[in-house]
């Protein structure tokens, strides 16, 4: 059995977000890269899930859609322990286009579970993943809490409004994993950072097509008036406020 | 041409997300000057079905069909592109919550629709057409054009309000075309949080962080969301302790909300937390140090220990409640 978790390239989350270009591109100037935590959080399921089966997996790759910048994170998940990694090279444009590249470098690859996080938490976008599965024409299933494998069954949790379902799946399919598939992220060692260099990490060209959407600029949200302070010994007052001039309450 | 909202039931009941959805697509079509089209897939009366007609719509097309049961991600999708199709549908509308995310990017691959997930508010322009949508997690907004004929829009919850319009919608029955294929997942097991308001449902929520030093101290948590009908949450850490339940999470990494007021005590407002709240109407921080970066996105502060200003909190809410 062959997993394949879906990587992408994002500005670490205690980013200060700036744009350039009149607010057209956001500025990459002095950003920390790191993994998307929901896809740091899919590899280490995935890790787990190999350690514990046995051999019955034989293999775990890793792939991201992106430039040349996108080559340190992709290092370090096979640091962490990936075997091998794809980067097929090209800008990331839109999820549509993501997914589509995506499927098209894996479409012979005999990945039998592809991993994606639910969101990437640069774009939000919340939907390669279930991209993927469309275009493979494979079944998906979205906000996975859980993945359990147990004698080549296979168990996900998924999260629904007001509770979760366990569900079952054909093979190949495509999990989109959120909060709770993996407790910590694993964290990369010495051996692992070693290795990584040997392991291999193909660069693939783009197959043709274009996004469906594109970026004509950004905006910061208004700055915030100041924060009305109330006594502490006045908490009257505060509720007060909430249903007088707030009108939340 | 049209718009198509796919309106989600609960145990076939419709939910205030779904009517605010009815009206964003209504409005969406006055623009577009069309109509609006709402779908329900599953078992939902009558009365429920027509209920989306006071928020706009001016047909409903109702699916009901065994093996939809429980959301099957492939089916689901197929069964929307093909009424999307019957109703030469050029914009289709979900929420962004979490069925919207299992199924507007199959739609949109099936139709070749080009997504905009998370949208804030109608299109600022209709030629090209553009639309806004929060990204870096609510740090920063984004305004998107779709260069596609066809687009699929999934909304961001409480971002655009319901309007109440009079409108006697006609009930159209569809069958759709499924195969086995489609439905390759299956649902083995169900568990429901009963009785409770859900946190991505509440109108208010109150939170608390580590400054509540444990798990023995959320009784005032608790009543305060109680006294208002709504929901309780709280920061990563608390969840990681287990101190709280893993679906209170709010943040980055947990739940995405937007209630009318958030209060949150005892909570330091790192940008990771803040990140999940900071589309709510209305911050109210507790927290004993007045340099604690929550005062900076909150709407109204108190300085001082939340062990006592809670409790004090109950008391002036029961008061109010009384007075009426
Ligand atoms: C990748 C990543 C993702 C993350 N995602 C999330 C996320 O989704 N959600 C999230 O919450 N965090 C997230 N975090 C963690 C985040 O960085 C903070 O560590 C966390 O939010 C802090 O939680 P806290 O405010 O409860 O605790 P603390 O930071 O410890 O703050 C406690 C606060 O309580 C105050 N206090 C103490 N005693 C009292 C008292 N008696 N009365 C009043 N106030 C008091 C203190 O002054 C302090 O401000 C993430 C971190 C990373 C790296």
């Amino acid at each position: 059995m062959k997993i394949l978790v879906c990587i992408s390239n994002v500005p670490d989350t205690t980013t200060k977000i700036r744009f350039v270009d009149d607010n057209k591109a956001f500025d990459k100037n002095g950003v920390q890269w790191i993994i998307n935590p929901w896809d740091e959080l899919a590899l280490t399921r995935a890790l787990e899930l190999k350690e514990a089966s046995g051999g019955a997996i034989e293999k775990i790759s890793v792939i991201t859609v992106g430039t040349k910048d996108a080559e340190p994170v992709m290092r370090k998940a096979l640091a962490i322990g990936a075997d091998d990694g794809i980067r097929v090279d090209t800008e990331a444009k839109d999820a549509y286009y993501v997914a589509m590249q995506i499927a098209e470098a894996i479409k012979d690859g005999g990945y039998d579970m592809i991993l994606a996080g639910i969101e990437s938490s640069d774009y939000n976008g919340s939907a390669v993943g279930r991209m993927i599965a469309e275009f493979l024409e494979i079944p998906s299933v979205s906000s996975v809490s859980k993945i359990e494998m147990e004698g080549g069954n296979i168990s996900l949790k998924r999260e629904i409004d007001g509770g979760t379902e366990v569900m079952e799946t054909e093979l190949p399919f495509v999990a989109i994993v959120q909060k709770g598939i993996a407790l910590e992220p694993r964290i990369p060692n010495m051996r692992g950072i070693m290795m990584a260099r040997k392991k291999p990490l193909a660069v693939v060209a783009p197959a043709d097509g274009d996004a469906l959407t594109e970026f004509a600029g950004f905006e910061l949200p208004e700055a915030k008036a100041a924060c009305k302070m109330v006594d502490e010994d006045n908490v009257k007052e505060l509720v007060n406020l909430l249903h007088t001039e707030a009108k939340v309450i | 041409m049209s718009v198509l909202v796919y309106t989600e039931n609960w145990d076939g009941k419709f939910k205030k997300l779904s009517y605010e959805l009815v009206s964003y697509a209504t409005a969406l079509a006055k623009e577009l000057g069309t109509s609006a089209t709402a779908l329900s897939i599953g078992n939902v009366d009558e009365t429920e079905l027509k209920s989306l007609g006071n928020y706009g719509a001016s047909k409903i097309i109702s699916v009901s069909d065994d093996r939809l049961a429980n959301l099957v991600n492939s089916a689901y999708s197929k069964v929307i592109a093909q009424v999307a199709e019957k109703e030469e549908a050029n914009v289709i509308v979900f929420s962004n919550n979490f069925g919207g995310k299992a199924l507007a990017p199959g739609v949109s691959v099936k139709l070749k629709a080009g997504l905009v997930a998370g949208v804030t508010a109608l299109p600022s322009s209709i030629e090209p057409f553009t639309v806004k949508k929060a990204v870096f997690t609510g740090k920063a907004f984004a305004n998107v054009v779709v260069k596609s004929d066809k687009k699929v829009l999934s909304l961001a919850r409480n971002s655009f309000g319901i309007s109440e319009t009079d409108n006697n919608a006609a009930i159209e029955i569809f069958t759709p075309e499924l195969s086995d294929g489609d439905f390759r997942t299956n649902v083995k097991d169900v568990t429901k949080v009963m009785g409770k308001v859900l946190l991505m449902d509440a109108e208010i929520v109150v939170s608390g962080g580590r400054g509540m030093k444990g798990p023995e101290n959320w009784g005032p948590i608790e009543e305060l969301a109680e006294l208002f009908g709504g929901a309780t949450a709280c920061s990563r850490p608390v969840s990681d302790e287990g101190w709280r339940p893993h679906t209170e999470h709010t943040g980055q990494t947990g739940k995405i909300i937007a209630p009318n007021l958030y209060i949150a005590a005892g909570i330091s407002g790192a940008i990771q937390h803040v990140a999940g709240v900071s589309s709510s109407k209305c911050i109210v921080a507790i927290n004993k140090d007045p340099d604690a970066p929550i005062f900076e996105v909150a709407d109204y502060g108190i300085v001082g220990d939340a062990m006592k200003v809670l409790p004090q909190m109950v008391e002036a809410v029961k008061e109010l409640k009384a007075e009426g």
